[in-house]
């Protein structure tokens, strides 16, 4: 047995070297995308073709520079790294293109599941999934006498169970920055409660309904258990938190949690206590109170086709499965590449994906709902207006916001 | 000068000007009564890891075909100028309609982005300048006065806040207010009360947001004035001294009449620049409380979804706002020049 692992490694890793030797390039690749460890890697990797200079800009603010990177002709960027929300974006503005010829000739080894077909055709290459899920401290649920919570209602009650006992003040943490943040919280609890962004069919807003109320009303209820201070916290300052030792209930994406306890100065309480579980429901509901995201890449529309292939070659060798091999990597993500095997740090993804969670809307209008969100909401988190004028000025915003760019009339 | 001469030395500052302030200007202007063409949607089938299903696309033939046609976009108008996102017209006669008394018109009023920036905005500008003004004068005169052998140093550490990037002074002051931070414990101490947080109020974020708008921009006054301090007439100085004046009537009567020019100068471009207020918004996370129209236009072109014509109408309204404020002063500027000659 253990022979056979030896030799299955030992030709795993001639084939790496092979690979490797074998990408080679003959026009320039041009790489924009986020900056997270999983992207960092796949960068590298296509960094490491030979024949011609590639060359990466990896940035949070990616989605600024991508579309007008694209926009130009030739366009400065060959590949665009993107989720299942800003695809939308270069989508509407028609900047990327087909790939199926390229998939055909050079990408064997691609599962099926990680095209992304879009009426028909193929428009990017997804390499890892992503989702929002509980992520909590086992020790200090112990010490209160409560299993892990598997809905929203659970996590109420433990807070309160945990505040009462004097372990923490605000043992809630949540990324509920007003904003781009809050905004997703609410999709999350609103595609939980059932609800639905948009009237069937049309870009006519529909967030101004019981889901939405319930959806609202529970974020209220789960932000008084929060640092007063949430407004302005996004995932960095939640997680912050959490390594502090301030918070032992929260909701996190599944590529932050992975790394969460590795930074430097985290007490050895937080350490030993983090543990991840599958995102939660609410109300009721058997869908999560989540939304299921995908990371891939795309190639530039208004390129020659000798740097469409290069940039197609690099990335494809940017996310070649032997990049697996490194535990690390392995770590970094929930990677859809054939030969991945989930570590301990995926189970939430995992979970998500299984039990049914809705991926997040790719709608070319889901953008501008996403803002008046992110803008509208905070008013109500403060205590400021009711839920309903909240929600009724979300939908008031949207459709100023969608009439100018011209979703609806 | 001769009309000739006068051309030719003028004509590469005007080309400048056409350059880099006409001409962006023009381009606003276009943009804002331009908006993008109606989106020609269809349902297609959208397959990737998590399944298949039916989603809405942007039609890009039809969408082609639009552009062609017409480059520059649909035309509208004036319509986002009065659209909710900006002057709120329609939403604004609703709320006058339906209020029972003004204080229940101010709170829908506030309800709108525009007018809620322009709360926040117009307070920030007419509290912050004239603060900065009497602080930057302070700290000229206490500078001036100090022995010569350390002035220097007093100096560099008296511009240190305006020489720190705005957005890196802002994150560092943003720690520090933390319900954890330095400050803030500081503060909850003082007021004894452990649950008091600065982000989370909006009057304390709007007093955290002018304080610094003040720590950042004084030292532009003391530069300024401090310059201005060394052209000051001794005679009269000494003349004011003999006739017995205090220091405070000396500063009040000589001092401050002979800076007068320059405090129009520093309240000029200190309006200017704090009607523009973002880096503070931004840097303090402070978007739920307090937001301005620099914020707005980053907030239409940051989403995922840009909206070029939103951000232009509101650049638009932000030159015009400018030109507005700047009017009392440069009329009055005008009226003592004409005095003058």
């Amino acid at each position: 047995m253990f022979l056979k692992t030896f030799t299955a490694a030992g030709a795993l890793a001639v084939l790496t070297t092979s690979t490797a030797m074998a990408c080679e390039i003959t026009a320039r690749v041009s790489i924009v995308g986020n900056e997270f460890p999983a992207i960092q890697t796949v960068g590298a990797g296509a960094k490491a073709c030979a024949g011609a200079e590639v060359t990466t800009n990896l940035t949070a603010d990616h989605q600024t520079i991508n579309l007008p990177g694209m926009q130009g002709n030739p366009a400065e960027y060959t590949s665009a790294i993107i989720a299942n929300s800003s695809i939308v974006a270069l989508m509407n503005e028609d900047v990327i293109r087909p790939l199926g010829d390229l998939v055909e000739k050079h990408g064997q080894g691609l599962q099926p599941t990680q095209l992304i077909t879009i009426g028909g055709e193929v428009m990017a290459v997804a390499f890892m999934a992503n989702a929002q899920h509980l992520v909590y401290r086992a020790d200090v649920l112990e010490q209160v006498g409560v299993e892990p919570p598997t809905t929203y209602e659970d996590m109420l009650a433990a807070a309160e169970l945990i505040r009462e006992a004097g372990i923490m003040e605000n043992p809630v943490g949540g990324a509920y920055a007003a904003g781009w943040n809050l905004a997703q919280e609410f999709n999350n609890m609103f595609l939980g409660y059932g609800g639905q962004h948009f009237e069937p069919g049309t870009a006519e807003p529909n967030v101004n309904s019981e889901a939405g109320i319930n959806a609202l009303n529970m974020m209220k209820a789960l932000s008084d258990y929060m640092n007063p201070d949430y407004l302005t916290h996004d995932s960095n300052a939640t997680n912050a938190e959490f390594r502090a030792g301030n918070v032992a209930l929260m909701n996190m994406w599944g590529s932050r949690a992975a790394t969460l306890t590795e930074a430097e100065g985290v007490p050895q309480e937080v350490i030993d206590g983090f543990a991840i579980a599958g995102p939660m429901t609410v109300g009721g509901g058997d869908i999560p109170a989540s939304t299921l995201w995908w990371d891939g890449w795309t190639v530039a529309k208004n390129i020659s086709d000798e740097e469409a292939e290069a940039t197609f070659i690099a990335m494809m060798n940017g996310i070649d499965p032997s990049i697996l091999e490194d535990e690390e990597v392995a770590r970094q993500a929930v990677w859809l590449i054939e030969g991945y095997e989930p570590t301990e740090a995926a189970v939430g993804v995992f979970a998500a994906a299984n039990s049914g969670t809705i991926p997040y809307p790719m709608l070319p209008y889901m953008g501008l709902m996403h803002t008046a969100l992110g803008n509208e909401l905070a008013d109500f988190m403060q205590g400021k207006e009711s839920a309903e004028q909240a929600l009724a000025d979300v939908e008031a915003a949207y459709r100023a916001a969608a009439i100018e760019s011209g979703f609806l009339q | 000068m001769k009309h000739r001469t006068f051309f030719w030395f003028f004509l590469p500052t005007g080309l400048a000007m056409m350059l880099f302030i006409a001409a962006p200007l023009v381009s606003i202007i276009m943009q804002s009564m331009f908006a993008p063409h109606e989106a020609v949607l269809v349902t297609v089938e959208n397959c990737g890891p998590f399944g298949c299903q039916q989603e809405t696309i942007v039609d890009q033939e039809a969408t082609r075909a639009l552009r062609d046609a017409q480059p520059l976009g649909r035309f509208v108008g004036l319509d986002i100028y009065f659209d909710r996102g900006h002057l709120a017209v329609a939403e604004v006669a609703q709320a006058w309609r339906n209020a029972d008394d003004l204080g229940a018109f101010w709170t829908r009023l506030q309800n709108l982005p525009f007018y809620r920036a322009m709360a926040f905005t117009l307070t920030y500008t007419f509290t912050v300048t004239p603060l900065l003004i009497v602080l930057g004068l302070m700290i000229a005169l206490g500078v001036n006065a100090i022995n010569a052998r350390i002035k220097g140093v007093v100096i560099f550490f008296s511009l240190l806040p305006m020489i720190v990037t705005p957005l890196v002074g802002s994150l560092i002051l943003f720690w520090m207010i933390d319900s954890r931070g330095i400050l803030g414990t500081a503060i909850q101490w003082l007021a004894d009360d452990p649950d008091l947080s600065l982000k989370a109020s909006t009057t304390l974020t709007w007093v955290m947001l002018i304080v610094y708008g003040v720590w950042h921009s004084a030292p532009f006054a003391f530069v300024v004035f401090y310059a201005g301090l060394q052209t000051l007439p001794m005679d009269q100085i000494e003349a004011a001294q003999i006739d017995g004046a205090t220091r405070w009537q000396q500063v009040r009567f000589v001092v401050i009449p002979h800076l007068m020019p320059l405090v129009t100068f520093v309240a000029l471009i200190q309006l200017m620049d704090n009607f523009r207020v973002l880096e503070p918004i931004v840097g303090f996370n402070a978007q739920a409380h307090a937001t301005s129209l620099s914020w707005t236009i980053l907030n239409d072109l940051g989403g995922e979804t840009r909206q070029l014509s939103a951000a232009s109408a509101t650049s638009v309204m932000t030159v015009i706002g400018v030109a507005i404020l700047l009017t009392p002063v440069l009329v009055r500027t005008w009226r003592d020049f004409k005095g003058k000659t």
